[in-house]
C-alpha cells in the first residue's frame, strides 16, 4: 500500500493552502482518508485517547446491513420477471437481469448525491461527510425497478438540496432524506411510480392473466370478500401467501419486499447498537395494533385484513429497519424513540387503510413523525427538567 | 445514614501499564511550578514574589484579583528561577529551584483538642493564608471554593476510578491522624454531612473506615463512579442556589496537617503509568514536580505523549513539564500522529485490540473479558462530525441528565436550557466518558467548561 501512500504525499500539496487546488482541499482529504485514516491526534486538554468507531465506520455498519435486501432484491428483480413471462430462468439468469437493472439505479445515486456532496464541502469549505454513503444506498432501494435513471437523479439532487444541504448538511436535516427523494418522485410523477412499475418486464410480453399488482394494492382494491382470498386468488395462487411475502418474492421496490432481509439487516444494526431496537419492534407493534383495531371495526375487506399480514406487506419492515430508525431525524431521547415508533406503525397501517390513491403508508408516516420527533423529544426534556426542578423545592 | 447505591452506566477502560506498588523516593527533581491554569475560574491571578527572590515551603506565591483572600503556596522552598508569561503577559506558572533541604513557613499549631475548639473564622484565616484552601473545590462549576459560602454538605471520593487511577489506600497510608483532623475542620463550615464515598467492589482503607464525624456511603460501578459529581447527583444533588463543596482526600490530609504541625506540606505520593512507561511504580515528590527525572531511561521509546493526570481528563505535558496542582498520576501512552491504511487498521479493519465502546462492524472489543489491557495511542481515530450518533451518550453518564441536550444547549448559549437541563450539576470530568465515545469527535469537555464560564459570566 506503500505506493498509494507515496501518491497521496506528492499529489497532496498541490491541494493545501498554497497549492493550485487549494479550493478542492476537502474533495482530496475525503478520497485520502478512503485509504488512509487522519494522522490528526488528540488535544492537548481533553481526552487523550478517543474510542476507535469513527462515522465511516458507523456508516460502513449500516451498508452491511442493507447488502441483504439489495441482494435479494437483485435476485428478485430477475425473479418477478421471469415469472411474469413465463419464460423461466435459472438463478445466474435472475442475478445478472436484476443486476441489470438494479445497479444503474445505485451508480445514478450514488454519482449524483456524491457530486452534490463534493459541490457543497467545496463552496462551504468543510470535510465531506460519510451521510451519504448510507443514503445512497438508501434512495435505490425504495425505487421501483423500472424507475427511469434521470428520475433517480432528479430526485436525489431534490433531496441531497432540499432536505439536507439547505439545513445545514448530514446531522442537521428534519426529514429523512431517502424518504424525501422517494416522496418527491411520488408528487411529481405519480405515473411512474404506481401501477404497473414494479416489475420489469423488459418488452417481454407477459403470460396470461398476468398483472402487476402489488399485494397492497390488491388489498386495496377489494371490494368484496377478504383480501386473504384476493390475494391467494391473484395471476399466480403462490405469490402472495404470507410466507411467500415474508420472503420477499413479491413485486415491489427493488429492497423492500423482503421481511426476512429486512430481519436480518435489523439483527445486525441492533447488535452493533446502531439501529435503535425500541423504534424497529414498537413500529411492528404499532402496525399490528393499528391492524387489531380495524379488525374489531372491519366496515370494509381492507380492514379486516389480519393484523400480522401488514408486517409482511409492502415496505414497513424496510421502513422500519432503515428509516425510521435513521437516528438525525428519529426522536433522540429513549423514551421518545418507544412513542415514535409506535406512532410510524399506527400511521403506516393508518394511511394503507384510508388513503385511496396511494396504498403505502411508510413513507408518509416516516416523513410524518420526522416533523413531530422535535416535538415529542420536547415533552421527554420538559418532564426531565420538572424532575430536576421539584427536587429543589423539596 | 450511609448510601449504597449501583450505577449501571458506565465504561472502564483498562490499560496496559499499571503502577506496581513500590514507592522510589529518592529521586528529587530540581524544579517545581505552580501553574494558575490549574485553576479553572481563575482569571487575573497576580504573582507576588519576583525572579530571584528565595521563597520556603508554604510561602504564599499567587492569588487571583478576583478572590484576594486565598492565597497559592509555592510547595518547596527555594528560589524562584522564572515567572513563565504567555500571549498578552497571562500568567502560565511560576518555577522554583528547590532546596536541597525543603525548609517550611511555620504557621500556627494545634492540639487535638484546640483543633476540635477552634472557630470557624480562626480556620479558615489560617487555610487561606497558607495556601490550602484551594483543595476545596466547589459544586457547581468546579471552581475553587468561595470562602464565603456555608456548604450543604462536604463530598469527598476515597476512590479514582479513571483508568490508571492510583490506588488511594496505598497513596494515603498511614495519614489517618491528619485526615480525622481535616475532617475535624471541614465540619466546622458545614451543618450538612462530610460523605466519604467508596469504591464498594474493593477493600476499604482503614482511613476512610475509621474516621469520625462523616457518613460512609458505597458505590457500585464502572467509572464514572468515582467521580464526585456523580456521587453528590445520587446522595444530595445541587439545586439552583446551592453549594457543595468537594476536596480529594489530598486535600484532607494537607488541611489536617496544616493544623496538627503548623505546615504547608506539598509532599505527595504520585503514579507514573502507562503501556511506554519502563518501570510503572510509585513516586515520592511535591505538587507542580517536574516530571523530567522521572522518565529519564524509563520510557520504552521516544514517541510518547506526557499527560498530566489520567487519560480522559489530563493535560498533555513536554517531557520535562510538571505536576498539575490536582494530580497524583503521570499517564504516559504513544503518540498516535500516523496515517494508517483503513484495511488492516482503520476504519475497515477487523480487530480486537482497539478499544470501543460500541460495536460497529469489526470492533470486537467487546468480546474481551474485562480484564484485558490495552495499548491506546492519541489518534483521535476519525475527524469531528455533525452529531449523528443518539443514545451513546445517555449510556456512559450514570445521572439523570439529558447530555446531548445539555450540550446542545450549551453551544446554542440558551442559559435557561443550561440551567434546566442540568449545568449546576456537572464539571468537565462527569461528561469525559462522553466525549471518548462519541462517533463524531467533539470535544465535549470543552463545550462544558464553556457553558459553565458562560454561568459564571451570565
Amino acid at each position: 500500500m506503500k505506493f498509494i501512500q507515496d501518491f497521496l504525499h506528492k499529489v497532496r500539496p498541490n491541494f493545501e493552502k498554497g497549492g493550485k487546488y487549494e479550493k478542492f482541499f476537502y474533495i482530496y482529504e475525503a478520497h485520502e482518508t478512503l485509504f488512509f485514516t487522519p494522522a490528526d491526534t488528540t488535544k492537548s486538554k481533553g481526552v487523550q485517547v478517543r474510542d476507535a468507531i469513527d462515522l465511516k465506520r458507523m456508516m460502513m455498519t449500516v451498508i452491511v446491513a442493507m447488502a441483504p435486501c439489495l441482494l435479494f432484491g437483485i435476485w428478485n428483480v430477475g425473479h418477478q420477471h421471469f415469472l411474469a413471462t413465463g419464460e423461466g430462468g435459472e438463478f445466474l439468469d435472475k442475478i445478472l437481469f436484476g443486476a441489470w437493472y438494479v445497479l444503474p439505479v445505485v451508480v445514478v445515486s450514488y454519482g449524483t448525491g456524491l457530486s452534490i456532496e463534493f459541490t457543497f464541502a467545496t463552496i462551504r469549505r468543510h470535510e465531506v461527510n460519510e451521510g451519504f454513503l448510507v443514503t445512497g444506498m438508501l434512495i435505490p432501494l425504495i425505487m421501483p425497478p423500472n424507475i427511469p435513471l434521470w428520475q433517480v437523479a432528479l430526485a436525489t439532487a431534490f433531496a441531497v438540496i432540499l432536505a439536507k444541504e439547505v439545513f445545514g448538511g448530514t446531522g442537521m436535516n428534519i426529514l429523512n432524506v431517502a424518504m424525501t427523494a422517494r416522496a418527491f418522485l411520488y408528487f411529481a410523477y405519480p405515473s411512474d411510480i404506481s401501477g404497473e412499475v414494479w416489475t420489469a418486464l423488459d418488452g417481454v410480453a407477459t403470460v396470461e392473466g398476468y398483472s402487476g399488482a402489488t399485494a397492497l394494492a390488491i388489498a386495496a382494491s377489494t371490494q368484496a370478500g377478504s383480501v386473504t382470498d384476493a390475494l391467494a386468488t391473484s395471476w399466480n395462487p403462490e405469490m402472495f401467501t404470507f410466507t411467500s411475502m415474508f420472503i420477499g418474492t413479491v413485486p415491489g421496490s427493488i429492497g423492500e419486499t423482503s421481511t426476512l432481509a429486512c430481519l436480518i439487516g435489523a439483527a445486525l444494526l441492533v447488535l452493533t447498537g446502531l439501529g435503535s431496537a425500541r423504534i424497529i419492534f414498537t413500529v411492528f407493534i404499532g402496525a399490528y395494533l393499528m391492524g387489531l383495531i380495524f379488525n374489531l371495526v372491519g366496515a370494509n375487506p381492507f380492514m379486516e385484513t389480519p393484523a400480522h399480514y401488514h408486517w409482511v406487506m409492502g415496505g414497513l419492515a424496510f421502513g422500519a429497519v432503515f428509516m425510521a430508525t435513521d437516528p438525525v431525524t428519529g426522536t433522540h431521547t429513549d423514551t421518545g424513540k418507544w412513542i415514535y415508533g409506535l406512532l410510524i406503525g399506527m400511521l403506516t397501517v393508518l394511511i394503507r387503510v384510508f388513503n385511496p390513491a396511494y396504498p403505502e403508508g411508510i413513507m408518509l408516516a416516516v416523513l410524518l413523525m420526522n416533523v413531530f420527533a422535535p416535538l415529542i423529544d420536547f415533552y421527554i426534556v420538559e418532564a426531565n427538567k420538572k424532575r430536576r426542578l421539584s427536587r429543589a423545592t423539596v | 445514614m450511609s448510601k449504597s447505591i449501583r450505577l449501571k452506566k458506565g465504561f472502564n477502560i483498562n490499560l496496559a501499564g499499571k503502577a506496581e506498588k513500590k514507592i522510589v523516593s529518592d529521586l528529587k527533581p530540581d524544579t517545581y511550578v505552580l501553574k494558575p491554569t490549574d485553576f479553572p475560574g481563575m482569571i487575573r491571578p497576580k504573582v507576588t514574589v519576583k525572579e530571584g527572590d528565595n521563597v520556603k515551603a508554604g510561602t504564599p506565591i499567587l492569588f487571583d484579583k478576583k478572590a484576594e483572600s486565598i492565597m497559592f503556596s509555592s510547595p518547596v522552598s527555594g528560589e524562584i528561577v522564572e515567572i513563565h508569561r504567555g500571549d498578552k503577559r497571562a500568567l502560565l506558572g511560576v518555577k522554583i529551584l528547590a532546596d536541597k533541604e525543603i525548609e517550611y513557613e511555620q504557621y500556627n499549631k494545634y492540639s487535638i483538642s484546640e483543633i476540635e475548639s477552634l472557630s470557624q473564622n480562626d480556620a479558615k484565616d489560617l487555610m487561606l493564608k497558607s495556601g490550602v484552601w484551594p483543595n476545596i473545590v466547589q459544586r457547581p462549576f468546579a471552581t475553587i471554593a468561595n470562602p464565603e459560602d456555608t456548604p450543604k454538605s462536604i463530598f469527598i471520593s476515597a476512590f479514582d476510578s479513571h483508568p490508571l487511577a492510583p490506588d488511594y489506600a496505598f497513596i494515603f497510608k498511614d495519614q489517618d491522624k491528619f485526615f480525622q483532623a481535616g475532617i475535624t475542620i471541614l465540619k466546622k463550615f458545614t451543618k450538612g454531612a462530610i460523605h466519604v464515598n467508596l469504591d464498594g467492589n474493593a477493600e476499604v482503607a482503614s482511613i476512610f473506615s475509621q474516621a469520625k464525624d462523616i457518613q460512609l456511603n458505597k458505590f457500585y460501578g464502572k467509572h464514572p463512579a468515582g467521580n464526585v459529581g456523580v456521587q453528590i447527583h445520587h446522595i444530595d444533588p445541587i439545586s439552583v442556589g446551592e453549594v457543595v463543596w468537594t476536596l480529594n482526600p489530598f486535600g484532607v490530609i494537607q488541611i489536617g496537617k496544616l493544623f496538627m504541625e503548623g505546615v504547608y506540606d506539598a509532599s505527595k505520593i504520585i503514579a507514573i503509568a502507562g503501556s511506554e512507561v519502563k518501570k510503572p511504580q510509585y513516586y515520592k515528590t511535591y505538587s507542580g514536580a517536574s516530571v523530567k527525572k522521572f522518565l529519564e531511561n524509563n520510557l520504552t521509546n521516544d514517541h510518547v505523549r506526557v499527560i498530566s493526570g489520567n487519560i480522559l481528563t489530563g493535560e498533555k505535558i513536554d517531557k520535562d513539564g510538571s505536576l498539575g496542582f490536582y494530580d497524583h498520576l503521570v499517564t504516559i501512552i504513544p503518540e498516535g500522529d500516523q496515517q494508517r491504511f483503513v484495511v488492516t487498521d482503520g476504519w475497515f479493519s477487523i480487530t480486537k485490540n482497539r478499544l470501543s465502546f460500541h460495536r460497529a462492524l469489526g470492533l470486537f472489543s467487546f468480546l474481551n473479558g474485562s480484564n484485558k489491557e490495552y495499548v491506546l495511542d492519541t489518534n483521535t481515530n476519525g475527524q469531528e462530525r455533525a452529531f449523528v450518533m443518539t443514545g451513546a451518550f445517555e449510556k456512559v453518564v450514570p445521572m439523570d441528565i439529558l447530555p446531548t441536550h445539555l450540550l446542545k444547549a450549551i453551544m446554542a448559549e440558551d442559559f435557561d436550557e443550561m440551567e434546566a437541563l442540568g449545568i449546576y450539576e456537572v464539571a468537565e470530568e462527569d461528561l469525559a466518558l462522553c466525549e471518548y465515545i462519541d462517533v463524531s469527535k467533539h470535544d465535549v469537555q470543552s463545550i462544558v467548561r464553556k457553558g459553565i464560564n458562560l454561568m459564571l459570566e451570565g
